[in-house]
């Protein structure tokens, strides 16, 4: 492939069926590789077996299988035991679940879950409903946060220096080690922390500041808890609901952090339109990276890291803020910029301008003044107390950290949580001067990178296993509580604290529920409809039992907010510069290489690349071509003296010359999943900008690194799947998006018609509010019990994810017009392809219309597979399902089978909760009511994007979404009648800016 | 030169034929019974308990319901095996010091868990509910057999496929009154089937096209 073909190819008007829409360049270029690829479904599997000794060791061992195969079937089940209880909790019964409320932290700031415990067993975790934080939903992280409880490579006991030690043995030292630093007053004793939110923690640090006053109380997030040119002053909580235009300045709201999920629902509850006449949000992103927030935007601009402060101050000087000079702008920033401006103040109230946290403060000053100058202060953001307890400012404190520990003036130094040896900024040394400090104290999951090098190390308590509590990030108060023992005799921080605090025999659950008894006493607290708690005992159980307390959140109506601090000033902003940019972003799954060790998100391909097992650098496509790279390259990038070899990624939409480097990966020692893999971009982060910074070279070594993207993987061959219109064009035609694929008649088939008289199950996707986060598909993994198969397995098209986001692009590689989503679960077909084919029955349907798979028949032919034009069926080529490992047996959902090798699998609506459902209906004599079901990934979409219900029920939400003018059947020429159903993306582009490539006007070749 | 073979080989190889033909179908049949023999199927078969309890004793002579130790049958999938506290709450007061039950007290003492051996075990596979079953009349002993006459529990019934399917396809042969679900001596009336179709429609039981369907039972 080279790029001079593609750039002739989307140029030639006579390429007849050339792409409109593409996945990845090398379908662009649609060389014989990948035709070859898309021909072949599974590539290594798929070729002709003619190796003559092959065929005969082959014949061989067929045979003894088969006579194997014979005679264990003969075997008698094996003896299973039943253990009942010894006294049977009262609210315990046996087969049914139990949801308990608690949360998880990003950031410091509460996460709500509810989790699903079966005898005990946390085995899935979901959003708290009423939680204003989640709504329901969740992100990635937390559906996959239940596996890292059952790591088995998490640390499980307690050492010194290597040496297995006690915990009674680790208190007794740490008094000594105090009873030194008390007659200091704690002039030797630091605590390193990541960013903490948690009323209880909190007041336990200042307890023990106080009584030791020249103790240091530092915070370091290589994610989370840093910036770059200074904090803002206050917190911005925003309102989409009620923002018809919205102004992203390298923001990713919808893609990222601890608010992204309500962020999502708000945003998405702007995109879900019902008729062609409701009125969508119009969203503008400038952002260096694409992120998915600007995946949903009608006009982005793609510009360096360093020049969105330019952009910021052009469009506040033109909203009417007197801003400072925005320096040169570019052509394509001069060209939408006036039009931005005006269509932010044709909506004075009705707008809002979202700063990102990686720009400085400055940007996020004048997004705030934007704001008040646009009278958006109240009606779509408000701005409150930041709600963390730490200083934003991390990179600054950790400095500060490590000047005293190189100057030797740390005698013992308290890591609670985090991996700093790993994840600290590269040129302030760290690790170097750790070795200077006395006594090196760690808490944490993993005997990781900084355990190995501190004296004493303590396994940390999972947050499924802990008492706790953290504040969201709208201020929501949320509780957390153990759903299972520590499972590796784990402890918590607020143990540790309470040991320094003179009290080290204090259980975790004491603690925090004392600190919420004094709590009680002058907080004033109310329930979720205002009525204050009768009792101390009523309040607490009744938060345990939400999850939260509810009058805490800053976000309910009526809320009366802490004052925010004044707006800061703004600063000069810098004219483009020339020559590369790095963009240093956390890693889309691991993050700073937490989740490392997590199969489950080093598996679920990363947003856009779709890139599984590794990091990559981003590259512009022209930048690209002007270094003569291409995917997989490794190139050595120079930063600041230091340099780095990574691979390269050519993603469409990055801005030119920046070289977007995600950190996270190249861990020593994070377990037998994340250990030495990837490239550690860390070396090349300074503490001074740890976001991005100017002035780097890159050299191609000519080595490759091989990299295993499922962008490419069950492509649908440009018959384009995705139906766009923009929104002028749908209200002028509401049957617009109809027009665009071709529906045969209902009879047109020689299969006898099929009457669906009881529940007829579907389901619609709604690709208009998709923002492609795939939070979807580790749904369906901790639901479903898919196992992980790896990088090797990956690169062979062979991953088990029942359910795909495909991403598409539009355009120009160079700059294209757009990215839309589209999930793809198995489509449950009436007239399914895959039935007719298999020879065994092992795939029928179903009289409620689902295409069920029948594991114990399947004999593993794959013609199902072969015959299936969406691709959504995954075999099992090796035994992929960890059946030996107990600590993940206690993982998996008993609801559901675990598949063998030799075995087809795919998505069958989460048949496990409608037959729960249907059930549990009988039992109360009433039908099953609309919603009564989710699905897995409906009820972790934070988008609402996905909806399952009866179509046989002409008032559910799924009938009405079917009936839509929207509403799409994807490939239905085929005559496969697929149940489940996608809404079309209708674009909202300004008027004034005419898009390049008008939707609308294509039509599916058919 | 001279045959090879006598004439009478001829005999040999029409027999050998025979004897192919013989061997095939014995083993035809062999597989077809063994699959249904009581070796594979464990029906009938005494399984040793930690303690030999008797349901013949507790619900044919005492008189217990079957939900007074199989507490969630009505509740939940799992029909529920009683907690050490449900045994202690009768044996702290009669038998108290029977040798015979000193496995319950020591586990009661010791709060260590009693494990019996499962009886009637479906393959993995299968997801039984006992909470539909008895709500749509299936008795306790229609699967189960005559527990109270049982000392030892013994699995009643085949449990294998062909068995549910023969219930699935036509439940009026099987369906009694929902108040005789529990009722050990019930016994199926001469007009069963007449019966039976009237409970189905009253019970809202679904037609064989759902009953039949795989994902019913495997998912």
């Amino acid at each position: 492939m080279t790029y001079a073909d593609i750039r002739t190819r989307l140029a030639s008007p006579t390429t007849p069926d050339g792409p409109a829409y593409w996945r990845s360049l090398d379908e662009l270029a649609n060389t014989e590789e990948f035709q070859d690829f898309v021909a072949r479904e599974f590539p290594s599997q798929a070729s002709e077996f003619n190796d003559p000794a092959g065929r005969r060791q082959f014949l061989k061992l067929m045979g003894a299988s088969l006579a194997l195969a014979g005679v264990s079937a003969c075997t008698r089940q094996p003896e299973e035991l039943i253990v009942p209880y010894v006294r049977q909790p009262e609210e315990v019964i046996p087969g049914r679940p139990i949801f308990f409320a608690t949360s998880m932290t990003a950031g410091g700031f509460g996460m709500p879950l509810l989790a699903e415990n079966h005898l005990g067993r946390p085995t899935k975790l979901e959003g708290n409903p009423q939680h204003p934080a989640s709504l329901g939903a969740t992100d990635i992280f937390g559906q996959a946060a239940v596996l890292g409880l059952y790591d088995p490579d998490r640390s499980r006991t307690l050492r010194y220096r290597g040496e297995t030690k006690t915990w009674a043995g680790f208190t007794t030292a740490l008094q000594a080690v105090l009873n030194t630093q008390r007659a200091l007053s704690g002039a030797g004793l630091r605590i390193l922390t990541e960013p903490l939110t948690s009323p209880t923690l909190v007041e336990q640090l200042q307890t023990l500041l106080a009584a030791l006053p020249g103790a240091k109380w530092h915070q370091w997030d290589a994610v989370y808890g840093t910036v770059q040119g200074g904090a803002p002053t206050a917190t911005p909580l925003y309102q989409f609901k009620n923002a018809d235009v919205v102004v992203s300045l390298d923001a990713d709201f919808l893609g990222f952090g601890p608010s992204s999920v309500r962020y999502t629902k708000d945003f998405s509850s702007r995109r879900r339109i019902s008729t062609p006449k409701d009125q969508q949000n119009r969203l503008y992103v400038v952002e260096p990276v694409p992120t998915l927030t600007g995946t949903k935007a009608a006009h982005r601009l793609a510009v360096k890291a360093r020049d969105v402060h330019g952009v910021a101050a052009a469009l506040a000087s033109a909203v009417g803020v007197a801003a400072p000079s925005a320096g040169t702008l570019t052509e394509p920033v001069q060209k939408v910029l006036p039009v931005m401006a005006k269509d932010l103040m044709d909506h004075r109230g009705r707008s809002v301008v979202v700063a990102g946290p990686y720009q400085p403060a400055s940007v996020h000053a004048l997004a705030r003044a934007m704001n008040e100058a646009l009278g958006n202060v109240g009606s779509t953001v408000v701005y409150t107390a930041p709600v963390a307890s730490t200083p934003a400012d991390g990179a600054a404190s950790l400095s500060a950290l490590v000047a005293d520990m190189s100057a030797s003036k740390v005698d013992v130094l308290l890591v609670l949580g985090g991996n700093p040896v790993f994840t600290t900024p590269a040129d302030i040394g760290f690790s170097d001067a750790l070795a200077k400090v006395g006594t090196r104290i760690h808490l944490g999951l993993y005997y990781d990178e900084t355990a190995e090098l501190c004296d004493w190390h303590v396994p940390e308590a999972h947050f499924l296993e802990s008492w706790g509590d953290a504040r969201s990030f709208d201020g929501t108060v949320s509780l957390q509580q153990p759903l299972i023992a520590p499972l590796y005799d784990g402890r918590q921080a607020v143990e540790l604290l309470s040991a320094l605090n003179g009290a080290p025999g204090r259980s975790p659950v004491e603690l925090v529920k004392d600190y919420w008894t004094r709590a009680f006493g002058t907080g004033g607290f109310t329930d979720a409809v205002g009525a204050p708690f009768a009792t101390v005992d009523a309040f607490w159980r009744a938060t345990l039992h939400e999850g939260f307390i509810a009058s805490t959140s800053l976000m309910r109506e009526g809320a009366t907010l802490p004052a925010a601090p004044e707006n800061s000033t703004f600063e000069q902003a810098t004219s483009p510069a020339t020559g590369l940019e790095v963009v240093f972003r956390p890693d889309p799954t691991v993050l700073d290489g937490r989740y490392a060790n997590n199969g489950w998100l080093q598996e679920l391909p990363k947003p856009l690349s779709k890139l599984t097992w590794d990091n990559a650098v981003y590259v512009s496509y022209t930048t690209a071509a002007a270094h003569h790279l291409k995917n997989e390259d490794v190139i050595e990038i120079t930063s600041n003296g230091r340099t780095v070899k990574m691979p390269v990624w050519v993603m469409p939409g990055t801005a030119d010359d920046v070289l977007v480097v995600h950190f996270g990966y190249g861990r020593r020692k994070a377990g037998r999943v994340g250990s030495n893999i990837g490239a550690d971009p860390f070396v090349i982060r300074t503490a001074q900008a740890p976001w991005f910074t100017e002035g780097a070279s890159l050299v191609r070594t000519g080595e490759t690194h091989p990299l295993a993207s499922t962008q490419s993987h069950f492509a649908m061959e440009g018959r384009n799947p995705v139906r766009i219109v923009d929104a002028a064009a749908f209200e002028a035609d509401p049957s617009i998006v109809k027009h665009m694929g071709h529906t045969p008649e209902p009879g047109l088939t020689l299969y006898p018609p099929r009457e669906y008289n009881g529940n007829k199950w579907g389901m619609a996707i709604d690709l208009n509010a998709c923002t492609g986060c795939g939070v979807c598909i580790a749904a369906c993994v901790a639901e479903n019990n898919i196992p992980v198969v790896g990088k090797t397995q990956i690169k062979r098209s062979r991953e088990m994810h029942w359910i795909r986001v495909d991403t598409y692009f539009e355009g120009d590689p160079a700059s294209p017009s757009g990215t839309y989503h589209q999930p793809l679960p198995c489509q449950q077909c009436e007239d399914a392809p895959c039935e007719v084919v298999c020879p065994v029955a092992a795939t029928v349907h179903s009289a409620e219309g689902l295409n069920d798979m029948v594991y114990n028949r399947c004999v593993g032919t794959r013609y199902c597979s072969n015959n299936c034009p969406y691709k959504v069926r995954r075999f099992n080529f090796m035994l992929y399902s960890d059946f030996t490992t107990p600590e993940l047996k206690a993982q998996r959902n008993p609801d559901v089978t675990i598949r063998s090798r030799g075995v087809m699998e795919k998505c069958t609506y989460c048949v496990q909760r409608i037959n729960h459902a249907r059930i549990d209906a009988k039992t109360a004599e009433r039908p099953i009511a609309d919603g009564e079901i989710q699905t897995a990934c409906q009820q972790a979409c934070p988008a609402e994007a996905i909806v399952f219900g009866d179509l046989n029920m002409p008032d559910s939400q799924v009938s009405k979404l079917a009936a839509q003018d929207r509403n799409y059947g994807l490939l239905e020429e085929l005559g496969s009648r697929p149940r489940t159903t996608y809404l079309a993306v209708v674009r909202n582009p300004n008027p004034a800016l005419p898009s390049e490539t008008p939707a609308g006007t294509k039509t599916s070749g058919h | 030169m001279s045959q090879i073979f006598p004439k009478s080989a001829n005999a040999a190889v029409r027999s050998s034929l025979f004897a192919v033909l013989t061997l095939v179908l014995f083993l035809g049949w062999m597989g077809f019974t063994l699959m249904r023999s009581s070796w594979l199927t464990k029906q009938s078969e005494y399984v040793e308990q930690p303690i030999q309890f008797s349901h013949a004793h507790h619900v044919g002579g005492v008189g217990l319901d079957c939900r007074y130790c199989h507490t969630s049958v009505e509740k939940s999938s799992f029909a529920g095996i009683p907690p050490t506290k449900t045994c202690i709450n009768c044996h702290s007061q009669i038998w108290a010091n029977a040798p015979l039950l000193e496995p319950v007290r020591a586990s009661f003492r010791d709060d260590t868990p009693m494990k019996w051996k499962r009886v009637n075990d479906l393959p993995d596979f299968v997801y039984f509910n006992h909470q539909i079953h008895v709500k749509q009349g299936v008795g306790c002993a229609t699967c189960h057999g005559r527990v109270d006459k049982m000392p030892l529990i013994t699995q009643a019934t085949s449990m294998l496929m062909e068995w549910c399917l023969d219930c699935h396809r036509a439940p009026e042969k099987f369906l009694r009154p929902r108040s005789e679900v529990f009722n050990m001596a019930y016994e199926a009336p001469a007009n069963q089937i007449e019966l039976g179709l009237r409970l189905k429609k009253e019970y809202n039981v679904a037609g064989i096209e759902h009953m039949t369907s795989c994902s019913v039972c495997h998912r």
